[in-house]
């Protein structure tokens, strides 16, 4: 099983690591491998507000554009300027390099975990 | 949903699939950017077998397809290929084809796999009306296979037992691999040079496999997709289709109008091609990361001017490119139109198709 336990999850396939009051969000390799090769990264700017379930970004492959859906409400505090010169990492790690933004949540929703993740998308 | 005879050994390779033309196609194996590298710098394996093949004989073949088709196929000699359109009475398109002479009196025309139904009833009426009956659709007995890039011919070579550099650009001939009897065409939809290899259904899985086991990277329709935009190659429900005529879609060479028979769609080709088009299609790059894509609008200001028919990060360049119709005021090479990419604008400049071509 390729999704990690300590991470949780969105339906719109990203990943969550909570730590304190702040949540480091990525893409799943789910998402990663359906998009196939991520050219390009689009994050919003640190200091801006997400709202849950609202789009904050935007990942790009060759063939398809996918949509970063904020998975809670905050203040952006970090961005991977890595990913951003290097979108292919977010292919060859997703779960670790390849993540997007950190987020100082105000609210946590219910996410789901790594066995919900695995039965929506098929896997486990 | 139609799979072709080699969908188990996509499967096996690990593939992701996807719909196209109607067929269950394999999209990627492991990278697309890596499989666009491995034809542009090595060779690439690509399963074609969707497309449809038409076998067109008898004494009337070239007379009957001088008809059905805008080129002159009578002037295509045994052993050769042309680029081909199949027009309707308004000039509208029903389909790009490849049309290979087999032999005097013997035709192989290559239909794309979602015009397959289109294009042999389309042929069969034509053929009904000149009384002709040698239209035959053989696509289920075919597998085709795309080798192609730099090093596509010598790996190919070291398995048949003819010349196969000396056969020429838009050519074939028959032959066999790994004593496997083949047609050889040497053409394709990459901008590479290489070889389209027909073979019976019966053979594909085990030639598809020698073909890997020469070393030749298997590529999936993500990647064929991108080589042919960088090679500016129109795909059909992109930029061609029944509303667009060939002088818009920038193949008015194909067209062979100075002929003394008549063809399908000739006295209205013959008037489009005096008239001035409305819109065109044009190659247009731009700056940065983000990629245009196929239905975008195109602006100059506040108006709208046109649409994008295909569009990517061109992996071998590393900047926006894209094929799209705009209005013939800003047609011209060198015109700065923007492109409307999900509320951004993209500023995009008119140049000259393809946007790669190969070092010879």
């Amino acid at each position: 099983m390729s999704n990690p336990t300590n991470l949780n999850y969105t339906k719109e396939h990203e990943w969550v690591s909570i730590d304190g009051d702040v949540a480091t969000i990525g893409i799943t390799k789910y998402a990663a491998e359906k998009l196939g090769d991520v050219v390009f990264v689009d994050l919003p700017k640190v200091g801006s507000q997400t709202t849950y379930m609202k789009i904050c970004g935007e990942i790009e492959s060759t063939k398809s554009v996918g949509e970063l859906y904020a998975p809670l409400d905050g203040e952006v505090v970090e961005v991977n300027t890595v990913v951003m010169d290097a979108p292919e990492t977010v292919n060859s790690d997703p779960f670790g390099a390849g993540w997007l933004i950190k987020v100082r949540f105000t609210s946590l929703p219910e996410l789901l975990s790594a066995a919900d993740y695995d039965a929506l998308t098929g896997e486990g | 949903m139609p799979q072709t005879p080699l969908h188990s050994e996509h499967a096996r390779l690990g593939a992701s699939f996807t719909d196209f033309g109607g067929w269950d196609m394999p999209v990627r194996y492991t990278s697309d950017l890596a499989e666009h590298e491995a034809v542009r710098t090595g060779a690439g394996l690509f399963d074609i077998s969707h497309m449809a093949e038409i076998f067109v004989s008898g004494p009337q073949a070239a007379m009957f397809l001088d008809y059905a088709l805008v080129i002159q196929s009578s002037s295509i000699a045994i052993g050769k290929a042309k680029y081909a359109l199949i027009c309707n009475a308004q000039g509208g398109i029903i389909d790009d084809l490849i049309v290979y002479r087999i032999a005097d009196d013997q035709f192989l025309v290559i239909a794309n796999a979602g015009n397959r139904h289109e294009v042999v009833e389309a042929l069969k009426q034509r053929a009904i009306f000149l009384g002709f009956v040698g239209v035959e659709d053989k696509s289920d007995e075919f597998a085709l296979l795309a080798v192609q890039g730099p090093k596509a011919t010598s790996l190919l070579q070291t398995n048949t037992d003819i010349d196969l550099d000396a056969l020429p650009y838009y050519s074939i001939a028959s032959g066999n691999f790994n004593g496997i009897p083949v047609f050889f065409c040497r053409t394709g939809y990459t901008g590479e040079d290489g070889f389209e290899v027909l073979i019976k259904s019966a053979d594909a899985v085990k030639a598809f496999n020698d073909l890997l086991n020469l070393g030749i990277t298997p590529c999936g329709l993500a990647a064929r997709d991108t080589l042919r935009l960088e090679a500016g190659m129109p795909l059909y429900g992109h930029e061609l289709s029944l509303e667009v005529n060939p002088y818009q879609a920038g193949l008015g060479r194909v067209v062979k109008l100075d002929r003394d028979e008549d063809f399908v769609g000739k006295s209205a080709l013959a008037a489009l091609k005096e008239k001035q088009q409305e819109s065109v299609l044009v190659g247009l790059v731009g700056t940065g990361k983000r990629a245009a894509r196929a239905d975008y609008q195109i602006f100059s200001g506040d108006t709208v001017i046109g649409q994008v028919t295909s569009g990517a990060l061109s992996p071998t360049l590393g900047y926006p490119v894209a094929m799209g119709y705009v209005s013939k005021d800003f047609a011209e090479l060198g015109s700065v139109v923007e492109v409307d990419i999900r509320g951004t604008r993209l500023a995009m400049t008119v140049v000259k198709l393809p946007f790669y071509k190969r070092s010879k």
